[in-house]
């Protein structure tokens, strides 16, 4: 059953981005002031989006596992901060060739890109955390925490950025100014859309491979006690 | 609570004791201040008044680096002789032990933050005799935010391999926001600019308060399980 629904997931999620790719470049014009460049809206935005919202579920599966003690929840926030921080990558990747064409640099400290950096670290040093503990109650413990801490930290370092004297360089968002043409709209909501559908896919694969290499664990236990 | 309070003093009481009569991490920490005050003066050729613009940002740099030896070692010292066990395993509650692990680490962090600044005053010609307890005022602030979260963190990786290297890659990443907030404050007083850093203050103080009631919630988690 779940692998028909991975595979479906999976499937959809991929044509739907071949589909809109395939209207993004081939049947829509290029951005008023920017170009074709422009056009790095549609990955850049919903990759973001996807990866704060696989965060997102990290966090609750984080205080799932710290309430029910169940492995379940913390196989799903491991699965799912692995495909955010893909999802961060790729937004980071994205933006940075974006703001080379656009501002002339790779790279400012900025509000956003700070933040999107800080959060991409936060997490990675969860996931280097983790082989790192033998134990599997323990490991999970320390990584739910470690997932809630970077979570309180993130609101934190908008926060600090935000100050008058930082330097801006990165637009408010125009999902914010209401500034994104009508037609653009639907090929954004459908990246979106189709970058969800693979995260989920995604986050069901590794969560059957930490199901799977759990339950090889206590088989391997089994045998040495045997 | 009243009972948890005075267990908290107590293992401060203890820790500091420990820690005075050994100077180990003490005088770790302040040489490692003294060398990095060093290797920034190789690092930057400054004019004067460019060195006042970086200098909030060195001071607090130099105070993180130095301080992280000092707060990392809190749990990781009581691992000898199962006393973490017997810490764990006694009446007091878990927040208490950390709370005193935490109030220890505080002390023992603004002893090298308060040698460490006339040095850096003095390497740098930096006047900061004149801001003194205003700075004195950030100092208490942030470093409450980074013995506090070093701590915590100390608890976390007491069992985890390779935890000199995680530790610097998980701490660091989380001060973010505190340092931010302390490193403008410290260069406006250092500078004397009449910027207003109430913003600044908050950030430090909201760090403080959701780091200091989330560790005090989770420790229970951490050292327990």
């Amino acid at each position: 059953m779940r692998d028909k629904v991975i595979y479906i997931l999976g499937i959809l999620g991929t044509l739907l981005v071949i589909g809109n790719l395939h209207h993004i470049f081939l049947g829509m014009p290029g951005e008023a002031m920017q170009g074709q460049i422009g056009k790095m809206i549609f990955v850049h935005v919903p990759a973001a989006i996807a990866g704060f919202t696989f965060y997102g579920v990290a966090v609750i599966g984080s205080i799932g596992f710290l309430i029910t003690k169940d492995f379940k929840y913390d196989s799903l926030a491991v699965s799912s901060v692995e495909v955010a921080q893909v999802f961060a990558l790729i937004n980071l990747v994205t933006g940075s060739i974006w703001g080379h064409i656009i501002w002339g640099i790779w790279w400012t400290w900025d509000l956003r890109l700070t933040s999107q950096f800080m959060c991409f670290m936060l997490y990675l040093g969860y996931l280097l955390m983790r082989p790192a503990v033998a134990e599997a109650t323990q490991r999970a413990t320390m990584s739910a925490i470690l997932a809630i801490f970077a979570a309180a930290d993130i609101p934190l370092v908008i926060m600090a950025i935000r100050l008058h004297n930082v330097r801006t360089q990165h637009p408010a968002p125009v999902l914010e100014t209401g500034g994104l043409d009508p037609t653009w709209w639907p090929p954004f909501l459908i990246a979106i859309v189709a970058f969800w559908l693979i995260g989920t896919a995604l986050v069901l694969v590794r969560l059957r491979q930490e199901t799977v290499g759990r339950e090889i664990d206590s088989l391997r236990r089994e045998l040495h006690a045997v | 609570m009243k009972q948890g309070l005075l267990a908290a003093l107590f293992i401060a009481r203890k820790d500091l004791r420990t820690e005075f009569r050994t100077r180990e991490a003490l005088n770790a920490s302040v040489s490692f201040a003294l060398v990095v005050l060093m290797l920034f003066s190789f690092a930057f050729d400054l004019g004067r008044d460019e060195f006042y613009d970086i200098s909030g940002g060195l001071l607090w740099l130099v105070y993180v680096f130095a301080g992280a030896l000092i707060v990392n070692r809190s749990f990781i010292r009581e691992v000898p002789n199962d006393c973490l066990d017997v810490l764990i395993a006694s009446p007091m509650p878990p927040w208490a032990l950390f709370l005193g692990k935490t109030i220890a680490g505080f002390v023992l962090l603004l002893v090298v933050e308060l040698v460490s600044l006339p040095v850096y005053g003095l390497f740098n010609n930096i006047q900061w005799v004149g801001v003194f307890w205003k700075l004195l005022g950030v100092m208490i602030l942030a470093t409450w935010g980074i013995a506090v979260t070093g701590v915590a963190f100390s608890a976390v990786t007491v069992n985890v391999r390779l935890r000199e290297l995680m530790l610097p890659v998980l701490h660091y990443p989380l001060l973010v926001p505190l340092l931010i907030g302390a490193m403008q404050i410290s260069t406006t007083l250092l500078k004397g600019d009449a910027t207003d850093i109430f913003q600044e203050l908050r950030i430090v103080i909201v760090f403080d308060l959701i780091f200091t009631s989330l560790a005090l919630c989770l420790i229970e988690f951490i050292l327990v399980g």
